[in-house]
């Protein structure tokens, strides 16, 4: 143990380490500390939330008045054995108790008809519901914007009864384990266990327990305490696990002592001696040493299971997206849209270069063409112009050769006319 | 099958019911504090005032131990925050103390923005824990606090009151942080000046609007020291590294040639009152305050800014199912909208580029049209060549065909 400590003690320097270590020179008053949360949690009060569970008849109205010397279930307020109805149900009690200063807001989630009728299946659903709804309240609670003082009426640990037939589980208590053993702190319980015999109790332990490491059940395991001496008590009642447990409502005298018990033709059974069965190992396991555990584990555990639960972004392959989960939603769609920014200016930057591109080809494409077509017509011009001097020529020669033969002719005419003119005056 | 019908309380008002035994309960508050102890507890303290003023001097009064840190020069430009962790211990208890020092404040000609920079540092621990808080997979009970827990303000001893800038700065942190002012080199001032000083500032505090932090009274056991202490405020400190021996003790004073100023001595100073307040007698209430009061407050404008109501009347996880779709669908509308930016652009350059091709064509046409013209025209020049040609040649025929004719007449 003291290796173990030790080791413990150099984990959590380790967590903390990185940062200097100092040593106090004098007083300085911090150790006063915990007293201030000892007083504030005083002031505020504690509340805990204890859900029974089990066949009618196997004494959990009697037990849960034994564990708080109390009648929390009475004639006027009867126990679910009492109480059932063709359905099961989810009821809740609520009791203020308080003990030496210490007030504690007690509600009792008990189920009547659970397993009762003859086909009892899916008789957990409603405890299944009841359980999650609590947990969905206090997570719109806690999402809440204006948020004064969140109440806790999270089921904070399931007492589930099994009936003391000395041979295994049955399938209901499988089947219900099994479904609510990721959901709430469940501590089974050997019910009426005056009817086993010491040897029969503890084979009917054996079997129970490996039955429920073969379904790979988790039960709640009570934590292993820092303190060497505490340490060692608790060892003893913790492998008393599952508690075989007796209740009784009445107190007896038995050899002069006024004790709780069962009085039989044969000898009476006490409640609270260790050697008749283990009710002082749950309650002071269950109330004087582990309650503030129970809701820790259920705060830390099963709740956060439920809240991932919750929400988790499942994409529409089943599937979690990758490092989705390591931020809070509104962190993610913030880089998400981030991320989607950058790919669209990616994307922008990408159309503009195509686009550019098209333009500069098409610029490029109709140049050419302009280009031709100037080249083309100055082809067409320069032929012209080259016909135009062809044609100029000719006309030229043309007038030459009109001039000449002109002026031939006119000489010949002149000769002509003049020989005419000659002819005449000589006729 | 069962049908479901889930929760009826058997009654509505919860009965208070007599034990008549010990059943043990009242152990629980045992039990959360050996958890808490076993935990470890966390304190992060903020020290704000000008440089020397005997921050760094205090602390090490205060925690009773040497924290090492380096004097500051007074030319920074502007406010920074630093930070230094610290594990400490007393008989079982272990505390992770952060102390965090205002480096530069009060320095710079202009101060209009050294509190922002507090400011800034105070609501990124917020935020921190606040992400934490909205992780999907989060781990807030393993969470290293950081948020500050105490703002201790240094007032320099005028005597006379508070200067603008302190107003201005507790002022911004009021509503921030527990702030607890105090008055820094007390050794200054005499027991009556000191009165009216306390009077006085007291006053401007009141009268700028200003909360500073009260020690609580709703807690019997410490009720009534708490009120007398908070007629006390601001406590007037001296801090002092040095031991002198006094008596036959060695205690922290500060000694001068008129005398020596023991810093453990309530007639010298308030030093004890602070350190009995803040660490011995409220630390845990200031831890609460700054989680329940200042905390809740940061997280409640933070969701409202981000868009979040409570008016919806729907669970966290539709509110973020509703968010998310929404987002998805601003994220797909921008991508439309650029894309259709892009279809317009395309289809005015296309419009261009086809006028442009119209143009050339347009012009091509025309330069055609006007070679065709002088292609015509030089047609008809040939034409009428020819034809010039012909007449002349016919007349050359007709010529020579009358010159013949009147050869043979003679």
């Amino acid at each position: 143990m003291d290796n173990c400590e030790k080791e413990k003690r150099d984990e959590r320097e380790k967590k903390h380490g990185g940062d200097t270590h100092k040593e106090l020179e004098g007083y300085v008053g911090f150790a006063n500390l915990p007293n201030q949360v000892y007083r504030k949690s005083v002031k505020r009060g504690f509340e805990f939330t204890l859900m029974v569970v089990g066949e009618s008849g196997l004494g959990k109205s009697t037990l849960i008045n034994s564990l708080f010397l109390t009648d929390l279930y009475s004639s006027e307020f009867p126990g679910p054995s009492h109480r059932i109805k063709k359905t099961v149900k989810v009821d809740t009690t609520q009791v203020m108790l308080k003990e030496n200063g210490v007030q504690l807001k007690l509600t009792t989630t008990d189920t009547p008809g659970f397993g009762d009728a003859v086909d009892n299946s899916n008789c957990w659903q409603p405890i299944i519901d009841y359980i999650d709804n609590k947990y969905e309240d206090y997570l719109t609670a806690e999402s809440r914007v204006n948020r004064t003082g969140i109440p806790d009426n999270r089921v904070h640990c399931c007492l589930y009864f099994i009936a003391p037939t000395g041979h295994g589980l049955k399938p209901l208590d499988v089947e219900f384990m099994k479904r609510l053993h990721d959901k709430v702190n469940i501590i089974p319980l050997i019910a009426k266990a005056d009817t086993l015999t010491p040897e029969e109790c503890r084979d009917f332990k054996k079997s129970i327990l490996s039955e429920i490491a073969e379904h790979k059940i988790k039960i709640y395991e009570f934590p292993y305490c820092e303190d060497e001496e505490e340490s060692k008590i608790q060892k003893k009642l913790r492998d008393r696990v599952p508690f075989a447990v007796v209740g009784s409502n009445r107190v007896i005298d038995s050899g002069g002592k006024k004790v709780r018990g069962r009085m039989y033709p044969w000898g009476v059974v006490e409640v609270e001696n260790l050697e008749h069965n283990d009710f002082i190992a749950l309650r002071n396991m269950l109330i004087r040493t582990h309650m503030q555990d129970l809701k820790d584990v259920t705060n830390n555990v099963h709740y956060e299971n439920y809240r991932y639960g919750k929400l988790a972004p499942v994409q529409s392959d089943g599937k979690i997206k990758p490092g989705s989960l390591t931020k809070d939603p509104l962190t993610q769609m913030a880089e998400e849209k981030r991320d989607h920014d950058l790919k669209m200016k990616k994307m922008e930057a990408e159309m503009e270069q195509v686009f550019e591109m098209k333009v500069k080809e098409k610029k490029n494409k109709l140049k050419e063409s302009e280009v031709d077509l100037q080249k083309r017509a100055e082809q067409m011009k320069k032929g012209l112009e080259q016909q135009q001097k062809e044609l100029d020529d000719r006309w030229r020669q043309f007038e030459k050769e009109k001039q000449e033969w002109e002026s031939a002719n006119d000489r010949h005419k002149d000769i002509l006319d003049s020989a005419k003119k000659e002819k005449k005056r000589l006729f | 099958m069962a049908t479901t019908e889930v929760e009826r309380t058997l009654n509505h008002l919860s009965r208070t019911l007599n034990l008549t035994g010990h059943v043990g309960f009242d152990s629980l508050p045992d039990q959360l504090v050996n958890k808490s102890v076993a935990q470890g507890f966390c304190f992060n303290i903020l020290c704000v005032g000008e440089t020397g003023i005997g921050k760094s001097t205090m602390m090490d009064t205060l925690f009773n131990t040497n924290f090492d840190s380096t004097p500051s020069s007074h030319d920074l430009q502007d406010v920074k925050l630093k930070s230094h962790t610290y594990d400490l211990r007393e008989s079982n208890v272990r505390m992770k103390l952060n102390c965090v020092d205002t480096v530069g404040f009060g320095d710079q000609i202009n101060k209009e923005d050294s509190w922002k920079a507090i400011v800034e540092y105070i609501d990124t621990q917020f935020d921190a824990y606040l992400q934490e808080e909205l992780k999907i997979k989060r781990s807030i009970h393993n969470y290293q606090d950081r948020r500050l827990h105490a703002c201790l303000y240094f007032i320099a001893p005028t005597g006379h009151s508070l200067k603008a800038i302190d107003l201005v700065t507790m002022k911004k942190l009021d509503s921030k942080v527990n702030v607890i002012p105090v008055i820094a080199k007390a050794d200054t001032i005499t027991k009556t000046e000191l009165h009216k000083f306390k009077t006085k500032i007291m006053q401007e505090l009141v009268t700028n609007g200003i909360k500073i932090y009260q020690f609580p009274t709703d807690d019997e056991t410490v009720a009534e020291t708490n009120t007398a202490m908070n007629g006390v405020l601001p406590f007037a400190i001296v801090g002092s590294n040095d031991e002198v021996k006094i008596g036959n003790k060695m205690v922290k004073a500060r000694q001068y040639p008129w005398g020596t100023v023991q810093v453990e001595n309530e007639n010298h100073c308030d030093f004890v009152k602070l350190r009995e307040m803040i660490i011995r007698t409220n630390m845990e209430d200031l831890r609460e305050t700054t989680h329940k009061r200042h905390y809740e407050l940061y997280r409640r404008h933070k969701l409202e800014e981000m868009g979040f109501s409570d008016s919806d009347a729907k669970s966290l996880s539709e509110t973020y199912e509703i968010k998310r779709q929404q987002h998805v669908s601003d994220l797909q509308k921008k991508e439309e909208e650029m894309r259709q930016t892009f279809v317009i652009r395309v289809k005015e350059k296309e419009g261009e580029l086809k006028d442009a091709e119209k143009d050339l064509h347009v012009r091509f046409d025309g330069l055609k049209k006007q070679h065709a013209d002088e292609k015509r025209k030089l047609e008809d020049s040939k034409k009428r060549l020819e034809e010039e040609i012909n007449a002349f040649n016919q007349r050359k025929v007709a010529a020579q065909q009358a010159s013949t004719l009147g050869k043979k007449k003679k």
